[in-house]
């Protein structure tokens, strides 16, 4: 499959980049790790007139921690996640997200940020940055801006990213002691897209009751969502069996879900619920760990 | 609007004028002129096309020739030495890792990173290593048997 053609700008440098989507506007796109937008390319779903790719733009990628929070750039592909010792160390649930994108050579090309800006519905980043509260930091002429990622997703591939931006930083905040995160998917067989995906994570206090809670569902609707009515059964409890089933029964509320070839709406909103019991569960033994 | 290409493909280096919606993997196959990279489902998920990139196995389905500028690259064609198969290539002759082999080229790419990362692989982990990799034959268990003996043979000569 041939893409329609397009001109390729290589920026050097962010600045440069700012100023060549200045220009050439609606008829560019950001080229990140390429794993999402090549695709649609092919398929002529999307017709960019120019491509602007940061593939050559240093300092756009790695992690560091700065004290509450670990800084990924948004170049950073999702096996640099995975292989990540800081991430292993601080926050291991991002390096379990990333073992499960797509397969190894995805995750070798594609990016964290690509992969936000993108805002697949059927992603598996996005259940992991609502359960954690991540901000992206997005970079304009103006100078940067960080947007929570409540604000983020905003419908199908959209986001609060400003036509003149680029996402630049993702900054997932650290979870305190007493923690416990967890992402389980039922993985599409052949895309490994997620069907659905959900994150918990949790933080328990010294007597075992549930002081926070943070719980993202994708792959079910047109947007990956915060699970309000699963977090808001789970905080001020301890967290048996019983409290975990009953919160997990309210992962699809407020989910569009959306009936493909993969399944119902019924049957994908049964998967909201096993998967988010299934996250839940695991965040809780992680935390009493 | 033509843009130059460099790179190096399997020790050669190699430099053209090419279209910047060129795919890698049909600058490799029809402007190289390296067939061994195949081109299979053309949409990421079948693994044929997969070669290193600078050390990294890569889709070369999913990447434009021009963002490869500058790349050191490895394909198939570089694995032998001087008339001898590489341990991961001789594992495929000796399990029977293939039937058809149109898959076989990028499995072999793949083991060769999965080799790298992890020398003594489960076979679970071998399996989850290939889940980027289908192939329609052989049900994958002489590919992972492939593998497992790949990793003794190459554990041995370091």
């Amino acid at each position: 499959m041939y893409p329609a053609a397009f001109d390729y700008h290589a920026p050097k440098n962010v600045k440069e980049a700012l100023g060549l989507l200045g220009k050439l506007k609606d008829d560019a796109k950001i080229l990140a790790g390429g794993h999402s937008l090549i695709p649609m390319m092919k398929l002529r779903l999307a017709q960019p007139k120019h491509l602007i790719d940061l593939g050559k733009v240093p300092g756009l990628s790695g992690i560091k921690a700065d004290g509450k929070a670990l800084v990924i750039g948004a170049m950073t592909t999702h096996w640099e996640v995975e292989s990540s010792s800081a991430v292993k160390s601080k926050l291991p649930v991002l390096a379990e997200v990333a073992s499960v994108i797509g397969d190894p050579a995805v995750r070798n090309k594609g990016t964290i940020g690509g992969s936000l800006a993108h805002a697949d519905p059927a992603a598996d980043w996005p259940a992991a940055m609502i359960a954690l509260g991540a901000e992206m930091v997005c970079e304009g002429p103006k100078g940067k801006r960080k947007v929570g990622v409540d604000q983020w997703f905003l419908g199908l591939m959209a986001t609060a990213l400003k036509e003149r931006e680029i996402l630049v930083q993702v900054r997932v905040p650290l979870l305190p002691a007493g923690s416990g995160a967890a992402y389980m998917k039922f993985p599409h067989p052949a895309s490994r897209f997620a069907v659905v995906g959900a994150c918990a994570a949790l933080t328990l206090d010294k007597q075992g009751v549930c002081s926070k809670a943070g719980v993202g569902v994708t792959g079910a609707g047109t947007r990956a969502v915060r699970a309000k009515g699963v977090e808001a059964a789970l905080v001020g409890k301890r967290l048996d069996a019983a409290t975990i089933e009953a919160a997990a029964q309210k992962a699809a509320d407020g989910v569009d879900v959306q009936a493909d070839l993969q399944g119902s709406v019924e049957y994908k909103s049964h998967l909201c619920r096993v998967f988010a019991k299934r996250a839940i569960t695991e965040a809780v033994r992680r935390a009493g760990a | 609007m033509k843009l130059p290409v460099k790179m190096t493909i399997n020790g050669q280096k190699v430099s053209h004028e090419v279209e910047p919606r060129l795919l890698l993997v049909h600058y490799i196959r029809e402007v190289v002129g390296l067939t061994g990279t195949h081109v299979g489902c053309d949409t990421s998920q079948c693994g044929a096309c997969t070669i290193l990139l600078g050390g990294q196995a890569v889709k070369a389905c999913t990447m434009f020739a021009v963002q490869a500028d500058g790349a050191t690259i490895l394909t198939i064609e570089g694995l032998a030495k001087n008339g001898e198969l590489h341990p991961i290539q001789q594992g495929f002759w000796e399990k029977h890792g293939l039937q058809c082999g149109f898959c076989t080229p990028g499995m072999i790419m793949t083991a060769y990173q999965m080799l790298e990362r992890y020398p003594k692989p489960t076979e679970d982990q071998i399996r989850h290593q290939l889940e980027g990799n289908l192939c329609r034959c052989t049900g994958y268990h002489n590919i992972v048997k492939a593998i497992e003996w790949a990793a003794e043979h190459m554990a041995g000569k370091k």
